[in-house]
């Protein structure tokens, strides 16, 4: 179990190290000097030269990457060359709106997921089967820009029930306690569901085809013929084995989900590190895209790493091959 | 058997409906000036917002409307269908190349250079995608080639290890040694007598990552950071009728509709090919 989590550990770090790395050597190969685009045209070159110098651009590459990286660990990423505000504080008051935006839509993703796809797998209605599977299939195969969009024009415009762009109302700073939360929640709505109802589409179909595959193993017949009824025996038997799969796939799907969530929140306004990274890339600000991405990185490996551990609880099997090993 | 007879026709059956709705738009998008009403890039400013099934007052029908340069939204997505498909298609073709290559060369190759080549696919696996694909496009003046390049690049991983594992399943075969007994090559072996062995999951994977690089273009572009005006992908034209939700949903209706009917497509003859093994 050490070992494994250590070798686990060791490649978690390798990935983000690379991801860091690449960065930062494609930002230096990239055409054209940060420093001349910050300047304008009307620069001269002893001015782009003399800025160079005091942003520490004219040392070896080399050198720049250690020192770059040595401030990372630190967590100082730098300033952003748009607004001059420094990154790490940016990034401080990005993060938990994503965060929120994540945690909360995998857990409905997979507390629905995994419910239709257990329904799927057992119903004997053949047609309640044949449309939840049409109607997993379209979600999963939905871009999260476009399915946002619809959501949009039914709850917002036709139905005008639901705020489409940002965290909080105009107002938010003018309302009670309670109000701010409802406030905040409507907010929430939209994207969570959209980010959610594309999950749901994925983790249904998964489940349901984990379910199946385990309709007539041998240990269910046992149960059945000890007479274990039969709710006791999804939740117990099926579904408890059909989990190491799913939580499996709940690791894979972890950079797929960031990168809805960059989508989603760039369509709706969302504050989070989505929107930061997009606004990044729009106005070429160097130092926030690369902190983006190592944060972004960071993320998604962690999250293997907990889904990798999570597999040991759900499967104390995988926790004795580790050992044995 | 007869549990399993049932399940494979209607996998059939799906296939053929997956490679139906296919052909058919790259047969409309091999077509598309015969069927436009326009040129798909001509602005009219007396035709804006025409709704749905409606003729302008030049007496041009538009199937889809127009958009809010007057642009007929059918033609549009039939030219829009042009870039996607063959961005896609040529991302997986690239990715294909890419996997086989590594996936092959892991499987032959002695096995310090096979670990190094496993753990470069453990890597990329780990790569936030978007994020790389962002970063470049930040860097880089975007363009098609480009997001050809970037998600060719990025999306070799899982072909590498499908082809990694069956070629390992099949070295110790006795057909295998019997071809090497021939005096077969090695690169004879792996594409006369192993790839074709392994196919099905193979394409399978290449048939949804078809899908799948369709589907980022499309994000790319909807961002503005794909293909780039006059010329539109189906991405541009969801991001296109953004604007216009209010007063012109079928703008950014129409071309998502036409995504997730191609990518739907692609799942159901990946589902087929898989249950094929």
């Amino acid at each position: 179990m050490h070992r494994g989590a250590a070798l686990g550990l060791l490649r978690a770090a390798a990935v983000v190290f690379g991801v860091v790395t690449l960065t930062f050597v494609l930002l230096h190969l990239a055409p054209g000097d940060p420093m001349q685009r910050l300047l304008g045209p009307a620069a001269t070159a002893g001015q782009v030269a003399a800025a160079r110098h005091a942003m520490a651009l004219d040392r070896p590459l080399a050198v720049q990457y250690v020192d770059w990286l040595g401030r990372a660990l630190r967590g100082d990423f730098g300033a952003s060359i748009a607004t001059g505000r420094s990154v790490a504080s940016l990034l401080t008051q990005a993060w938990p709106a994503t965060a929120i935006l994540v945690l909360l839509s995998l857990a409905l993703t997979y507390l629905f997921g995994i419910a239709i796809g257990a329904y799927q797998a057992n119903t004997r209605h053949r047609v309640a089967d044949g449309l939840l599977t049409v109607g997993t299939v379209a979600l999963n195969a939905m871009p999260g820009y476009w399915l946002g969009l619809v959501l949009v024009m039914f709850f917002t415009y036709r139905l005008r029930l639901l705020p489409a762009f940002g965290a909080s109302g105009l107002d938010a700073d003018f309302l009670s306690v309670s109000g701010r939360m409802v406030d905040r929640l409507r907010h929430l709505a939209l994207p969570l569901l959209t980010l959610t109802l594309i999950g749901i589409g994925g983790t249904a179909r998964f489940v349901r085809a984990a379910m199946r595959e385990s309709r007539d193993a041998p240990y269910l017949v046992v149960a059945r013929a000890k007479g274990v009824g039969a709710t006791r025996m999804v939740i117990r038997h099926q579904l408890r084995n059909a989990l190491v799969p799913v939580v499996t796939l709940l690791g894979l799907s972890l950079p797929a989900l960031f990168s809805g969530t960059v989508f989603v929140e760039s369509i709706f306004a969302w504050p989070g590190v989505g929107s930061l990274m997009v606004q990044g890339v729009q106005a070429r600000d160097y130092p926030v895209v690369l902190a983006a991405a190592t944060i972004s990185a960071v993320l998604v490996v962690v999250g293997n790493l907990l889904a990798e551990l999570l597999v040991g609880v759900v499967d104390p099997r995988s926790r004795r091959t580790h050992d044995d090993r | 058997m007869t549990i399993v007879e049932p399940a494979t026709r209607s996998s059939d059956a799906r296939t053929r409906i997956g490679v139906g709705v296919l052909a058919l738009v790259v047969v409309l998008a091999a077509i598309a000036p015969l069927l436009s009403p326009a040129a798909s890039t001509q602005d009219v400013v007396m035709t804006r917002f025409l709704a749905p099934m409606t003729r302008d007052l030049h007496g041009a029908f538009h199937f889809l409307g127009t958009d809010r340069l007057g642009r007929d939204v059918w033609s549009r997505l039939l030219f829009g269908s042009r870039i996607s498909l063959t961005v896609g298609v040529l991302t997986m073709a690239l990715s294909l190349v890419l996997g086989v290559a590594v996936g092959a060369g892991a499987a032959f190759a002695p096995r310090s250079v096979s670990a190094v080549l496993l753990g470069l696919t453990d890597f990329a696996l780990g790569v936030p995608r978007v994020v790389l694909l962002l970063l470049l496009a930040a860097l880089w003046p975007p363009n098609a080639t480009q997001v050809v390049l970037v998600l060719g690049v990025t999306g070799w991983m899982p072909i590498a290890r499908l082809v990694y594992a069956e070629t390992r399943s099949q070295l110790g075969r006795p057909y295998v040694d019997g071809a090497a007994a021939l005096g077969a090559r090695r690169l004879r072996i792996l594409f006369r007598h192993i790839l074709p062995h392994g196919a099905p999951p193979v394409l399978a994977a290449v048939t949804l990552g078809i899908g799948n690089a369709i589907t980022l273009e499309a994000g790319l572009s909807f961002l503005g950071l794909g293909v780039q005006p006059p010329a539109a992908s189906w991405g541009s034209l969801i991001a296109s009728g953004r604007d216009t939700v209010v007063n012109a949903p079928w703008v950014g209706l129409a071309p998502g509709v036409a995504l997730v009917l191609v990518v739907i497509s692609c799942a159901l003859i990946a589902d087929g090919l898989y249950e094929r093994r």
